[in-house]
């Protein structure tokens, strides 16, 4: 085994020595995907598009549940709310996608960090009925005021000026596709770096013993307050992303489905490993579009049936199916090594 | 101003409805001090270490931290100011490596631990710092390891030197040795031996041959209140005590 | 304001609470017993709703299908109880959160397959579905049934909890699971029974009460939220305070349309969320299921 180098110590669950070149090949590999689809899916780069949505809002919602050990059924407020507020922003203010798209994220992020304050000094199953609650108040407002959003018609009538004034959303969705490509790069690597920062590491302290980080000064609630509002600005950025994409912004986007749907495809992937978002929400995604075609509720069917077999067999979720693999191969090899 | 007391603690008092868990209890430590505090079970001495890190709030009572009074503050705010603790049942991150541990709660004590970007140098400076204190202690080699791998003797160990690298100036042990194998305890024994003259240390221990060799005062508790103080051979002596409680675990 | 009036709302207020109260009178007493987060309880009540559905539209007897809708409901949970929930009392919130909501998504999807997705209507017998006079107005007859039998099993299980030997064995094992491990309770029967009673009291209100909740397929998942919050405001394990909080609950939300319809869908969450900030154990965190 290599000596381990203490600066580039990984995220504590995967500390199972990966040898750099599948590390490399790992890193390369769902953005060379990501960058081959646009060349070669020509008629459905919408849905990549989506695909690389769902992703960033299952980012976003690894760093408080997967890192900090926030249990929260109340995500689908910020990326409705982000959807909202970019889609209000083009009708009442500009059409500019980008300045709708950091008032989303602004919003979006306040409305973390109020909700947070008023609720993270609970736990457990208060907490989550607390974000239950939050969810559910927020879609009821949507549903009520119809003349700011539409009500359950959804919002329409959005304008959406090219990017830079350069870059028109066409109908082929290159522009939207790269955009969201772009966005979810710079996210993720904003999450790369936030999660092996020291902030990052007394958050994932947090999630294995808050009383060990108060007996070592941290101040826990602030820390999972901070990633509270960063992660919901996170999630309000992808909900900003779908309202410039399809131009529309449905009621569904802040249900508790919603909610429910993001965080399965996180458990899907694997949880404090960011790319278990990306594994999650495709697999997810395609699954979902390929059984719609058979019954159109076929996919809830098998989502439901995936999360149960992945709490009671596959703690670490699909990537783990990976890491079995790996152990098995490895254990084969020493075999066959013996004389 | 010469600070004369590291910690100091006036008439302190807690009940919880009729049961009175701490009654005017009052407990100097110098700087550099070494106090034991004994008491059968339930003589208040968890509830008396949970009132001085600030888990409880006292019902009346000061307790001062260098002079300056601290029982209005958070436990995290205490810890800042110096006042660090051991706990009875290992309390580690037993998903992350030794080193880590050491090195989250030196990073936590520099002020790094909001860094979210451009943090490299000072992670770094954390865990070089988290190997140093580690090799002192004697237990370079487990650095690498997983917490929830590691013997338990090495987790109370571990305790000790999470609890040293936040550089407390008082330091509250909290059955430090309990637990652990005879053959391992000297481990731990010489660690206390050599811990920083400097800091002010309180031992809770049941294992008096530990109390007797590394303090210098003894206060015993009983329901409470502080039966009697002074030091480990007039505590020995004290026909008080043994009745209530050296006499049936000491020869 | 009329006398008549008030009394109107209140008796609607408390039809409304009673559906509510034996739905989520299973959930309370399995979250206090079992620590366990369970969010797919909505589903047995909609099952045992589609049960009374298909069964009173093939001309069943209306109360052999409420029978039935329980009963079929509680064989399902205990199934479940002892297949998918045991293995998850010991784990961390977060799985039971998942494996419960994959079994609302589970449901929902067979629910919506076999029955269609629109709304599913229970037919109730003609004498329910006529007002009766109650002596200063007339009354819909079926609140007055929703009413007479939240009363009856309500004041069944009371005495049930506090006078039989199985109630003496629920609130010592709500008290100290493992101190009734230890004194040889046979704890998984416990279990198994209580969640079976649980789920079959779910069913019979989901049937009943499918003239206030209509079914639909999103049904375990849209109420599930307010079952959730009777069980947490009224405090986990606790019988009486669940009683209290689906009264209130039902009460709060029937004023709230009446009179503030455009903000009655938030009162509610208002509501819970200021509830929940002051007293985060609920109305009354009971030690016991008494």
């Amino acid at each position: 085994m290599t000596k381990p180098s203490s600066t580039t110590t990984l995220a504590p669950a995967a500390l199972a020595p990966i040898s750099k070149l599948w590390a490399t090949v790992g890193h390369v590999l769902p953005w060379a995907i990501a960058i081959g689809f646009f060349f070669v899916a020509e008629g459905s780069l919408s849905i990549g598009t989506q695909i690389m949505i769902w992703i960033l809002f299952a980012l976003s919602l690894d760093l408080i549940l997967g890192y900090a050990g926030i249990v929260t059924l109340g995500h689908a407020a910020f990326f409705g709310v982000g959807a909202y507020a970019a889609g209000l922003f083009s009708i009442h203010f500009s059409p500019d996608p980008l300045i709708g798209h950091i008032f989303a994220i602004v919003v979006s992020g306040l409305l973390g960090l109020v909700t947070g304050a008023l609720i993270l000094h609970t736990t457990g199953v208060t907490f989550l009925m607390l974000t239950l609650a939050t969810v559910s108040l927020i879609f009821e407002f949507g549903n009520q005021t119809r003349w700011l959003t539409g009500g359950d018609d959804g919002l329409q009538g959005m304008r959406v000026d090219p990017i830079f004034g350069m870059f028109e959303f066409n109908i082929f969705g290159q522009t939207a596709y790269v955009y969201a490509l772009v966005v979810l790069f710079i996210w993720f690597l904003f999450s790369w770096r936030l999660m092996h920062s020291p902030f990052g590491r007394s958050l994932d302290g947090i999630r294995q013993n808050s009383r060990r980080m108060r007996a070592i000064g941290t101040p826990v609630w602030w820390r999972l307050l901070a990633i509270y509002g960063i992660s919901a600005a996170m999630a309000g950025s992808a909900g900003a992303l779908l309202a410039h994409s399809t131009r529309f912004v449905g009621l569904s986007s802040l249900s508790l489905l919603t909610s429910g749907i993001v965080t399965v495809m996180l458990i899907l992937g694997g949880t404090r490993k960011l790319y278990g978002a990306f594994i999650g929400a495709a697999i997810y995604y395609l699954v979902q579009d390929s059984t719609a075609k058979i019954n159109p509720h076929f996919w809830e069917f098998i989502v439901g049936g995936m999360l149960i077999i992945t709490v009671l067999f596959l703690e670490g979720g699909l990537m783990d199916l990976g890491r079995i693999g790996r152990r098995l191969i490895s254990r084969f090899r020493q075999r066959s090594d013996l004389p | 101003m010469t600070v004369t007391s590291a910690l100091s603690v006036r008439g302190l008092n807690k009940s919880f409805g009729a049961l009175v868990v701490a009654q005017a209890i009052d407990v100097e430590l110098a700087p550099g001090a070494r106090v034991g505090l004994i008491g059968p079970n339930g003589a208040g001495k968890t509830t008396f270490v949970n009132l001085l890190t600030g888990f409880l709030k006292p019902d009346s009572g000061t307790i001062a931290l260098e002079g300056t009074p601290i029982e209005a503050m958070s436990p995290e705010m205490r810890v800042q100011r110096g006042l660090a603790r051991t706990h009875q049942i290992n309390t580690l991150l037993r998903e992350d490596t030794a080193r880590d541990n050491v090195a989250i709660a030196i990073a936590e004590r520099k002020k790094y631990a909001w860094r979210m970007m451009r943090y490299t140098p000072q992670w770094k400076h954390c865990t070089e710092q988290a190997d140093a204190l580690l090799r002192d202690m004697g237990i370079a080699d487990v650095g690498s390891r997983q917490v929830r791998e590691l013997p338990y003797g090495q987790q109370r160990l571990l305790e000790i030197a999470i609890a040293l690298a936040l550089k407390p100036r008082v330091l509250l042990l909290d059955e430090p040795a309990a637990g652990v194998p005879s053959e391992e305890a000297h481990r731990i024994h010489d660690v206390l031996a050599k811990l920083p003259s400097d800091i002010a240390i309180l031992i809770i221990e049941h294992d008096m041959e530990v109390i007797f060799r590394f303090a210098r005062e003894i206060i015993v508790l009983l329901q409470g209140r502080v039966l009697t103080r002074g030091a480990p051979a007039q505590i020995k002596d004290d026909p008080e005590v043994r009745a209530v409680y050296l006499g049936r675990t000491v020869v | 304001m009329s006398l008549g009036f008030a009394l109107t709302i209140l008796l609607d207020g408390i039809s409304y609470g009673m559906v509510l109260f034996i739905i989520s009178v299973g959930l309370t007493i399995t979250m206090g017993l079992m620590r366990l987060v369970n969010l797919a309880h909505g589903s047995f009540a909609m099952i045992g709703g589609y049960i009374a559905g298909y069964l009173t539209q093939g001309g069943t007897n209306f109360y052999v299908a409420l029978l039935v809708a329980a009963i079929i409901p509680g064989i399902l949970g205990g199934l479940a109880e002892v297949t998918v929930f045991r293995p998850l009392y010991r784990k961390a919130e977060l799985s039971q959160v998942l494996l419960t909501i994959g079994i609302v998504f589970v449901s929902t999807a067979a629910v919506t397959v076999i029955f269609g997705a629109f709304p599913y209507p229970v037919v109730f017998p003609e004498y329910l579905t006529k007002p009766v006079d109650i002596g200063f107005r007339t009354y819909p007859a079926y609140r007055l049934f929703l009413i007479a039998v939240g009363g009856v099993v309500a004041i069944v299980l009371w005495y049930l909890i506090e006078n039989s030997l199985y109630g003496a064995k629920l609130r010592a094992a709500v008290d100290n699971p493992r101190m009734a491990r230890a004194v040889g309770m046979n704890v998984n029967v416990l279990f198994t029974g209580t969640f079976m009673v649980g789920c079959a009291l779910a069913g019979l209100g989901g049937a009943m009460g499918a003239g206030i909740m209509s079914l639909e397929p999103s049904y375990a998942l849209k109420y599930v939220v307010l079952f959730l919050v009777v069980v947490i405001v009224g405090g986990e394990g606790s019988f009486k305070g669940s009683f209290v909080a689906a009264m209130s609950l039902g009460i709060i939300d029937t004023v709230g349309k009446y009179f503030f319809s455009q903000a009655a869908p938030y009162l509610l969450y208002v509501a819970v969320f200021i509830l929940l900030l002051w007293r985060p154990q609920g109305l009354m965190p009971a030690k016991s299921v008494a």
